[in-house]
């Protein structure tokens, strides 16, 4: 979150004029103003508040927001043309935390979820994990005290054999306690084999390859003829390509001129019985979704970065859904789970601890 | 009013309308055929909330449980064959499972498509729903009971399946029509037998009972509108209370109303039952709807023979 702090964000928060009013009617008037969403600048100002770069008192002894010291420092550092990534801070449900270090912590809870279930689809959810991580920290609206919010922006896992990766996000953000993610697969446990919106977070039922697209198309509808905000992502497997209704979808999304639908394919080049390519080709692939009709991007989809610049780029699409074809690598993390050997085969406890020492 | 509301999917179509300008939650997805299901009427009055799918009902099932996730309360309307058949694994992931509020609607069902021939006409559309866990099915009698179904499962929270008929049907209900749903409407009293019936067959159970009364058999009709849930109560108390049960319905007699209804009494209330409907097996292509129904065994002689059977079987 940090990288929003750039210098308009920054000069704005700095220029608020002393009103007797709240801190939201403020932020409204900016809102208004300068066409940003309410909640993000709600969003960010709590997030410069808690991270001390500035101040204000609460009503009825409110005082206008100034910056602090160390606001005045980091305002200066930002005072350049080009916005400052100040770095991959992202607030956790344990606090502010770095990314690189959070994602390395994911990827060693999902190992851990398989192991001790048994059974999952290990190397699905690794090459998928960057790809979740970016959007709950970096980039969707939402708040998970409150996982029914009308205005959350949603994900639907369509590729829902990654279901541990998405649990192990929605513990680390905080809408499910992270002790429970050893329950996975567990009779009775919330988190079941495939994503059920029994639990807390879960936009969507999935795990029947092929369904989600279709609903985050429903979602990002629905939010047209409400005129809302809300910014709908669907994560999509390459081998989850095959299935005919991900295309009928796909028509549906541009025939509406769905820009609020962001679709993810992780394109780790695997399916069950071998390489996409050899099972059923997809490429080329880009093409095809360009002559759907889809602002179409690639990207490195293990790194972080290229991610989140890539949902950017998707951000200021207008008038029809954008797809992010983005590169993975399966079992991504673990030199020897790379591939399709551990495609959905839990390790055993040697394999778990050479995997866990690798990561660490 | 009595010639506007003859058609089922014309009482559809209005209804909707209806609806939509009492409720803004309401959409309708349409797979390419609202000129037949008639929700051009909704797509006219309300062009923002009548979403064209395009031939896809696959996607369409999906679209609907995102809308529903969003709040809103989608009807699905297309012909019950592909609707149900090609959707049903979409139905039963995407929205059986997560209760999504969402209104299924199958028009053109059982042998109603009569002329299009077997491809587009359904014998299992009430098994292939029912069977779905959180699902309720319903099958109107006649045109003015679509109104109350309509309007009965948009009230009602969760999946629903609405079953309904190409072209004009037999009117049950003149004066209005009382609607619960899982409530069989008692449409007339008897001792000797009973006949529970669904959509089309209610109005022809009628004109059985009508004639048999005539030779002395009294003969009870339950109008069991609600497939699932099926009110129990009422098929228990007609086997109780008359000792003899038939039903009829325009759906194979595997998995549909005769099997719920059997299903229930031969651990409830074990007395003999005689299911009149299609023998498991296809429908045809005939220019007459009555005379592909008459082919295929669905009508009053089949149906006073049942419970003639039955009454035999009973001395």
């Amino acid at each position: 979150m940090l990288r929003t702090i750039n210098k308009n964000q920054v000069l704005i928060l700095s220029h608020i004029p002393r009103v007797p009013a709240s801190v939201t009617s403020v932020l409204r008037e900016i809102s208004r103003e300068f066409q940003i969403p309410l909640s993000t600048l709600k969003r960010n100002a709590q997030i410069l508040k808690e991270l001390n770069l500035i101040r204000y008192g609460d009503p009825p002894n409110f005082s206008g927001v100034e910056l602090t010291e160390l606001g005045r420092f980091i305002s200066s550092l930002t005072a350049s043309e080009e916005p400052t990534f100040l770095g991959n801070i992202v607030q956790t449900s344990s606090g502010f935390r770095p990314l690189g270090t959070v994602i390395k912590d994911l990827r060693k809870r999902v190992l851990r979820m398989i192991a001790e279930a048994g059974s999952g689809h290990l190397g699905a959810s690794l090459s998928a994990i960057d790809i979740l991580a970016i959007l709950y920290f970096m980039k969707m609206r939402q708040d998970p005290s409150n996982p029914s919010w009308p205005e959350r922006d949603r994900l639907v896992l369509s590729k829902g054999h990654a279901a541990p990766a998405l649990y192990a996000v929605l513990a680390e953000v905080g809408y499910i306690p992270t002790e429970e993610l050893t329950s996975l697969r567990e009779m009775g446990s919330r988190l079941k084999g495939h994503p059920d919106m029994a639990t807390p977070g879960v936009d969507a039922c999935t795990g029947s390859l092929g369904q989600g697209l279709s609903i985050a198309v429903g979602m990002a509808l629905a939010a047209k003829i409400d005129g809302a905000r809300n910014q709908v992502y669907a994560l999509l497997g390459d081998g989850e390509l095959n299935e005919g209704q991900i295309w009928e979808a796909a028509l549906t999304a541009a025939h509406h001129g769905l820009d609020n639908l962001t679709a993810i394919v992780d394109r780790n080049g695997y399916q069950l019985t071998g390489s996409t390519e050899d099972v059923k080709g997809l490429e080329p692939l880009a093409d095809k979704w360009r002559s759907f009709g889809w602002e179409t991007v690639e990207t490195e989809g293990n790194d972080p970065a290229s991610v989140l610049e890539a949902l950017d780029t998707c951000d200021l699409t207008v008038g029809r859904p954008s797809v992010i074809i983005a590169h993975t690598t399966k079992g991504k993390g673990v030199s020897f789970m790379e591939g399709n050997s551990f495609s959905r085969k839990a390790p055993d406890d040697e394999e778990l601890q050479r995997a866990l020492t690798e990561l660490s | 009013m009595q010639l506007q509301h003859a058609s089922q999917v014309e009482s559809l179509g209005r209804t909707l309308v209806a609806l939509g300008s009492e409720r803004e939650d309401i959409v309708v997805l349409d797979p390419d055929v609202s000129a037949s299901t008639k929700t051009t009427y909704f797509a006219e009055r309300f062009p923002r909330r009548f979403i064209r799918m395009g031939i896809s009902e696959q996607d369409m099932i999906g679209v609907a449980a995102g809308l529903a996730a969003s709040g809103k309360t989608p009807f699905a309307c297309g012909f019950a064959k592909f609707v149900t058949g090609r959707a049903w694994e979409q139905i039963a992931n995407s929205i059986a499972r997560p209760k999504m509020n969402v209104k299924i609607v199958g028009t053109h069902s059982g042998l109603s498509g009569s002329a299009d021939g077997d491809s587009h006409q359904t014998v299992g559309d009430i098994a292939l729903m029912r069977v779905l866990p959180n699902m309720n099915v319903v099958v109107p009698a006649d045109a003015p009971s679509v109104e109350e179904a309509t309007r009965a499962i948009a009230e009602e929270p969760g999946p629903a399946y609405m079953r309904l008929v190409r072209g004009a049907s037999p009117a049950v209900y003149d004066g209005g029509c009382t609607f619960t749903l899982g409530k069989a409407n008692l449409l007339r009293e008897g001792s000797d037998a009973t006949v529970i019936a669904c959509g089309v067959m209610v109005a022809m159970a009628q004109a059985v009972a009508e004639d048999l009364a005539a030779q002395g058999v009294s003969v009870r009709v339950l109008d069991m509108h609600t497939v699932k849930p099926l009110d129990v109560s009422s098929v228990v108390k007609a086997a109780r209370e008359t000792g003899a049960v038939v039903t009829a319905e325009e759906h194979s007699i595997l998995g549909g109303l005769g099997g719920a209804v059997a299903e229930t009494l031969v651990e409830a209330y074990p007395i003999p039952v005689n299911r009149v409907g299609i023998l498991d097996r296809f429908g045809d292509s005939s220019r007459s709807y009555s005379e592909l129904q008459e082919a295929m065994g669905l009508t009053p002689r089949a149906i006073a023979g049942a419970v003639m059977t039955l009454m035999e079987k009973r001395r």
